[in-house]
């Protein structure tokens, strides 16, 4: 398969520089996207392309940029998510690392379509290295003529900007990001208004991932239709999927929609790590139900995954072997939402901590069998009563566990212990001498 | 006291912003103003910030106690975050804390007594596939092992002196 997006970066001797990227035919979209297309014509392009954003709910990008009003001299913003916080991804930080440029270029031509003149990279704030390569490429950028006032003789202006955020899972909420941004506490803004129409400073507003934004280049030089023909039914293009866990080779892979898990995992991720049996895959990040290995040949697709009952999410696919505890593996994951909560809506903020309590206990020998009503109860009591999707995040890892590995919990919940010692779990794995 | 230098590094910061929005520029000048100070915030400090951005002392006081990078209390020259989360997990992160505890004697959340380390767990760092992991001050450190972690420590241990 041809790649896309990791094309430039995989050839040898490619380098962040504008140099490199001018090189591979960088900028050449921009151009002639600046000459030949209108902006109404690039948003059908996109339509065309049927991309869908990468940063967790598939959204149609075309669609999503049609919203925007298109009143001229009214102020208008483009934030590029680069929050990246599901865990398990670890994608865009690639794509920004590598190959700055390709996004760079993705945001000129993005703010063009929808008539933006100022942009901002929302990038999580441990990213230190990444924002200093970004930096550096918008720099490059504009000594060349492709930001600032009147681009390439245009006449038309953009200003990009990174902003580094502070340790917060929440600000990659498109909502609470925009908050954020506007500096004050991550907490999600209830829709509507949706940002198309009162986003960053009240002001229309497109909020894309990293990975959305850097496919743009490559559908207008090559065409919706051409991008479209890649995939599968409404899932096209190729995507980046993080892969984690016990694999041989970890890491990610640029796949086009329609492949298997056991592609990915088996064929692109060497297989189990010490060729031990698979138990359970987180398909779309920790926000993402589990699957088992009766999953494994469910393709990469966004409707295909629903249709299994889980999502495809941030793409990132963690792999877990049959010595892993699932009740285990879900306090980890409880913890994360408990910390993570940002505090707005009360059944999550109380909830998440309540769930945590319930499976540490459990965990630790000193659950009940009422316990699982109560977390099913509890559960549905958080789901879809929230002002964002965090709700549903938090209660997937308990629901998609009982669901798949319930007589794992009742088997803590009878013998009073976990059946796997952590202790010797670990001189088996992991962190070796 | 901000020096001259961060102001300013903050002046071109909140020049990306509108001119009514100079509040935006919050979070950067606060890293900014972090760093200059080894690493924590004051709560003089934050008045200051404050004052720069023309909002109230509070305003910056509920993001400083929001956002898990801002520290209210002095951490360590080289503070160490281990990922703590799932990913890296599966990988023996729990292995990499103890070890960690051991060699420097102390807990998570303590610093070492001639404050050259803090240790801390967090949540994900966007590094999953190089499992287990650790980020020190700006630097991560990826695929870790004991050889790695004594070799890293050794080096940061060489450059205090
Ligand atoms: C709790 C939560 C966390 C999210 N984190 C991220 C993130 O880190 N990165 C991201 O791109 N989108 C994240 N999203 C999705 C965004 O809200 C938004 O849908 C996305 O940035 C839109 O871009 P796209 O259409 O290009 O995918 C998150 C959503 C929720 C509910
Ligand atoms: S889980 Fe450790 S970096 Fe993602």
């Amino acid at each position: 398969m041809e790649l896309i997006l990791f094309k430039n970066m995989s050839s040898p001797g490619y380098t962040p520089k504008i140099s490199s990227y001018l090189e591979a035919g960088g900028y050449q979209a921009l151009e002639k996207t600046l000459k030949e297309i209108q902006p109404d014509q690039l948003i059908e392009m996109v339509k065309k392309s049927g991309l869908r954003g990468r940063g967790g709910a598939g959204f149609p990008t075309g669609t999503k940029w049609s919203f925007i009003p298109k009143t001229p001299n009214l102020i208008k913003y483009l934030c590029c998510n680069a929050d990246e916080g599901e865990p398990g991804t670890f994608k865009d930080r690639q794509l920004m690392e590598k190959d700055p440029h390709q996004l760079i270029e993705g945001m000129i031509i993005s703010c063009y379509a929808i008539g933006a003149h100022t942009a901002y990279i929302y990038i999580r704030g441990e990213l230190v290295h990444a924002t200093r390569v970004l930096e550096k490429a918008i720099s490059e950028a504009k000594a060349k003529g492709f930001l600032g006032k009147n681009i390439l003789n245009s006449g038309f202006d953009i200003e990009i900007y990174v902003h580094r955020g502070a340790g917060a899972y929440i600000c990659g909420e498109e909502t609470a990001l925009l908050e954020s941004l506007e500096g004050k506490r991550g907490k999600p803004r209830f829709k509507p208004p949706f940002p198309a129409n009162y986003g960053l400073y009240g002001k229309p507003t497109v909020i894309n991932n990293v990975e959305t934004l850097s496919n743009i280049p490559h559908i207008v030089t090559h065409g919706g239709e051409w991008y479209a023909g890649i995939g599968v039914g409404k899932s096209t293009g190729t995507r980046l999927f993080s892969l984690s866990g016990h694999v041989k080779k970890p890491g990610n892979y640029e796949v086009p929609l329609g492949e298997t898990f056991r592609h990915l995992i088996f064929d692109l991720g060497g297989g189990m790590l010490n060729d031990k049996k698979l138990k359970a895959i987180i398909p779309g990040g920790a926000s993402a139900m589990v699957f088992t290995e009766e999953h494994l040949d469910v393709k990469l697709d966004f409707e295909a995954v629903a249709a299994a009952g889980s999502m495809l999410g941030s793409g990132a696919v963690t792999v877990m072997d049959e010595e892993t505890c699932m009740v285990w593996a879900t306090l980890n994951l409880m913890h994360f939402f408990a910390h993570e909560s940002c505090g707005k809506c009360t059944p999550c903020r109380e909830g998440a901590p309540w769930l945590y309590k319930i499976v540490h206990r459990i965990e630790h020998g000193e659950g009940k069998m009422e316990d699982l009503g109560l977390l099913a109860d509890l559960c549905g009591n958080i789901a879809g009563k929230t002002v964002c999707a965090f709700g549903e995040a938090e209660v997937a890892p308990i629901l998609g566990t009982i669901k798949y590995f319930r007589n794992e919990y009742e088997y803590h919940i009878r013998e009073k212990k976990c059946p796997i010692h952590r202790s010797e779990r670990l001189a088996t794995i992991g962190f070796p001498g | 006291m901000i020096s001259e230098t961060a102001k300013k590094q903050i002046g071109e910061t909140v020049s990306r912003y509108p001119e009514d929005q100079k509040r935006s520029a919050l979070l950067p000048v606060l890293h900014i103003v972090q760093y200059e100070n080894n690493g924590h915030l004051t709560e003089a400090l934050m008045t200051e910030v404050a004052e720069i951005l023309e909002i109230s002392p509070l305003q910056v006081y509920e993001v400083v106690t929001f956002y898990t990078m801002y520290n209210r209390n002095p951490v360590g020259k080289y503070h160490i975050q281990v990922c703590r989360t799932l990913p890296c997990a599966l990988m023996g992160a729990e292995k990499l804390v103890s070890y960690l505890e051991e060699k420097l004697g102390i807990g998570c959340g303590e610093t070492t007594p001639d404050r050259l380390f803090t240790l801390t767990e967090v949540e994900c760092l966007a590094s999953c596939g190089t499992a287990p992991m650790m980020q020190i001050n700006e630097d991560y450190y990826e695929n870790l092992n004991k050889n790695k972690v004594d070799k890293i420590l050794e080096e940061l241990r060489q450059k205090a002196k």
